[in-house]
């Protein structure tokens, strides 16, 4: 509880803790005071990110801790939990910071103050930063910082942290944590009340009373949280959304998809032939390259996300959409999680953090995966050219789009269905307190934007490229040992198949044969669904080894192949348009993917959820397309 | 007279009561600066009705409305001055 002595302030380095509630420019504070070099890690056992980054222009070693945004010191959610014990030198490796450097905006001072008095009862050094000091004067108001520091009996400065104004002040305080003081004795506080009473008396001795309307705020409310404009801008936003991720992400996703597919060519071209080079070309370079696919999508995603978060228009989304997904048993802030889920689970899931109440978080994180990810997009757009005929509906709307348009809406239906089962049974309970900060407007900075979306996307790089490359050189492995014996009268890809049906694979799809036979799946599907067991879509590039159409990227080739597929006795075409359908189905519903799985045992801290998802979600997937599949035979007569 | 927090009109200053009698107000609002005597007013409701946006100690929070059961509000006209400073 108590500080560090002062000595041990002498040598290594200083360690200063940045505490404040959400919204009061803190994260801008801490990139202005470390500059761009911040060491992004995780607490111990927590998925909290922890964020530490060196004073810039000092000339001592000064380090920061960004703590986590919290409005109390004994808050419930994970983030507000780890503040406290990084206090209290509860975490294993975290040593008690040598000075609390409390960050609290002067424009709401009415409610920081509560947050600022308890961090005052540690008895440890602290000084005070008022952010949006000039807000306090444009707005009318006035606030006395030198009587502020005197009632607080520590340091106060008032700063404006994107334009530097009162950072070098600031940095010279940094660099002499001996000076601050620690404030002992306060007037006594029993609860809230007279916490706060306390904080209004402040505030009257300061001057810093009620500030004329943020009017600027309150305009674009009028239009953002308008009943009928409110909704129709929500709606715009989101098709906006869609639109950035599905055709303005086209050009780079096929730049390096292509350059990846090139890359493996030269492999084979320059190096020794040999199960090296195949294990390099097709297992490592192929699996990398379906990971960094999806980095453009991912990019333009968390571009948007970040940038909506901080002019503070998620919360406004949240608002608006909060009834609906009440509904289900999730709230406004489910909303941005299961956005997100469109390009990927897994930052969704991540996401979710920053739901306050447990249960609603782990109805959403369970819900994530039936969101349509990017990495269904490869399989439904394969399916689709080559059973869903390309004719026009209405206008320039197609029967391929509009199959499309269904599949995301069968999956987004399914996980908001799915929300309200969990929520009148596994996860039946007390409704927990909902709250949302609605903060003004305010232009984020370009720099902050972009260390944002650089930030989330290397996470999402390395998260998700570690996990892919393990099981693609897995699956390259199943996919190629033991080989057919070398037969010299075969072509090199009748032989190529020959490998590839004596695989352990191959075996792993004709053992599971009778389940999915029913399905109206054979054993190449079978093997397909095995390997996209890893991420959804590698089945692309595994029926593309099975048809022996070579080039994964060749969507034509493959389509036609599969189009064209006949068993060898009977003649009849094995690829059927109900079975086309059930294979789509299986895709809305199963959980096929590694990542997902891992993230969701991270983030809820047990491998029971995953385990009860992927089950839940496979008899889902089985049982949907059991009924696609005959509802469509009867129907089609095929 | 003090009414339920419910009740009262959009824009309309207030000032937060004591709860009714072996009530109280939850932890986590006591926390967020809701405690007795605090002006505070509603901005305005979601486009379906509920959540609520509402200002208080110079922010604004959104809240369901079945988390507010317990808050009760005087309605206040009488000092200018505090409504001015709920707006």
């Amino acid at each position: 509880m108590t500080a560090a002595p002062a000595a041990a302030l002498a040598d290594g380095p200083l360690r200063i803790a940045l505490v404040g509630s959400p919204n009061t420019g803190k994260t801008t504070l801490f990139n202005a005071l470390t500059g761009s070099a911040a060491r992004v890690g995780n607490y111990p056992g927590v998925t909290v990110e922890r964020r530490e980054g060196a004073l810039v222009r000092a000339k001592r070693d000064v380090r920061i801790l960004d703590l986590p945004g919290t409005y109390c010191l004994d808050g419930e959610t994970p983030d507000e939990k780890v503040v406290a014990e990084v206090l209290a030198g509860h975490i294993t490796g975290e040593a008690v910071p040598d000075a609390l450097l409390v960050v609290a905006d002067a424009t709401t001072l009415q409610r920081g103050l509560g947050l600022v008095r308890e961090v005052l009862k540690r008895g440890m050094p602290t000084l005070l930063v008022l952010t949006m000091v000039d807000e306090v004067k444009a707005r009318g108001g006035k606030l006395d910082v030198m009587r502020l520091s005197r009632i607080l009996g520590i340091h106060v400065v008032g700063v404006v942290g994107h334009r530097g104004v009162g950072l070098d002040q600031l940095r010279t305080f940094l660099e002499h944590p001996e000076s601050w003081s620690r404030r002992a004795a306060l007037p006594p506080a029993d609860d809230a009340a007279q916490r706060f009473a306390w904080v209004d008396q402040v505030c009257r001795e300061v001057g810093a009373g009620a500030l004329a309307p943020d009017s600027r705020t309150d305009r674009i409310d009028q239009v953002l949280l308008h009943p009928v404009l409110g909704v129709a801008v929500f709606a715009l936003v989101m098709l906006l959304l869609f639109q950035s991720i599905f055709s303005w992400a086209v050009p780079a996703m096929d730049a390096i998809d292509g350059g990846f597919a090139a890359l493996g060519r030269l492999s084979h071209a320059w190096l020794p032939e040999g199960w090296v080079t195949d294990l390099w070309a097709d297992g490592i370079l192929a699996g990398v390259g379906a990971v960094l696919v999806f980095l453009p999508q991912i990019v333009i995603l968390f571009t948007f996300l970040h940038f909506l978060t901080d002019v503070g228009y998620m919360a406004r989304a949240a608002f608006v959409v909060d009834r609906v997904m009440g509904w289900v048993g999730l709230q406004g802030r489910s909303f941005v999680p299961l956005l997100s889920c469109y390009a990927c689970a897994v930052p969704g899931i991540m996401a979710a953090r920053t739901i306050a109440s447990p249960r609603e978080r782990l109805a959403t994180i369970l819900v994530s995966p039936f969101m349509t990810c990017s990495a269904r997009l490869p399989v439904y757009t394969l399916l689709i050219a080559a059973f869903v005929p390309a004719v026009r509906v209405v206008g320039p709307i197609g029967m391929q789009g509009l199959a499309m348009f269904a599949l995301y809406l069968l999956g987004a239906a399914t996980a908001l269905g799915s929300a309200a089962l969990l929520n009148s049974t596994l996860l039946r309970g007390t409704i927990s307190v909902f709250y949302m900060e609605l903060p003004p407007y305010r232009m984020p900075t370009f720099k902050l934007l972009a260390r944002q979306v650089w930030r989330s996307a290397s996470a999402f790089v390395k998260r998700a490229g570690t996990i892919i490359l393990t099981t693609s050189v897995v699956l390259w492995v199943l996919l190629n040992f033991p080989k057919a014996p070398h037969d010299p009268t075969l072509s090199p890809e009748a032989q190529a198949q020959a490998n590839l049906r004596s695989s352990i694979a191959a075996r792993v799809g004709h053992a599971i044969e009778p389940a999915i036979a029913p399905l109206g799946f054979d054993w190449k599907i079978g093997v397909g669904l095995v390997a996209s067991l890893a991420a959804r879509e590698v089945i692309v590039s595994t029926l593309a080894q099975i048809y022996a159409v070579g080039d994964s990227d060749d969507y034509g080739g493959l389509r036609d192949a599969i189009v064209g597929d006949v068993d060898p006795t009977s003649g009849k075409r094995l690829f059927t348009l109900p079975t086309a359908l059930a294979l789509l189905v299986f895709f809305v519903f199963a959980l096929q993917c590694t990542s997902t799985i891992v993230v969701m045992a991270r983030e809820t801290g047990s491998w029971k959820w995953p385990a009860l998802a992927f089950s839940y979600m496979l008899t889902l997937a089985w049982c949907g397309s059991f009924v696609t599949y005959h509802l469509g035979r009867a129907l089609l007569g095929s | 007279m003090p009414i339920p927090l419910i009740g009262l009109a959009p824009g309309a200053p207030a000032v937060l009561c004591d709860p009714e009698a072996g009530r109280e107000i939850p932890r986590r609002l006591q926390d967020l600066g809701f405690v007795p005597g605090t002006p505070l007013v509603i901005r305005r409701r979601a486009p379906l009705g509920d959540p609520v946006e509402i200002e208080i100690r110079g922010y604004r929070l959104c809240l369901r409305l079945a988390q507010l059961d317990t808050l009760r509000v005087e309605p206040d006209a009488a000092d200018p001055q505090r409504a001015r400073s709920a707006t």
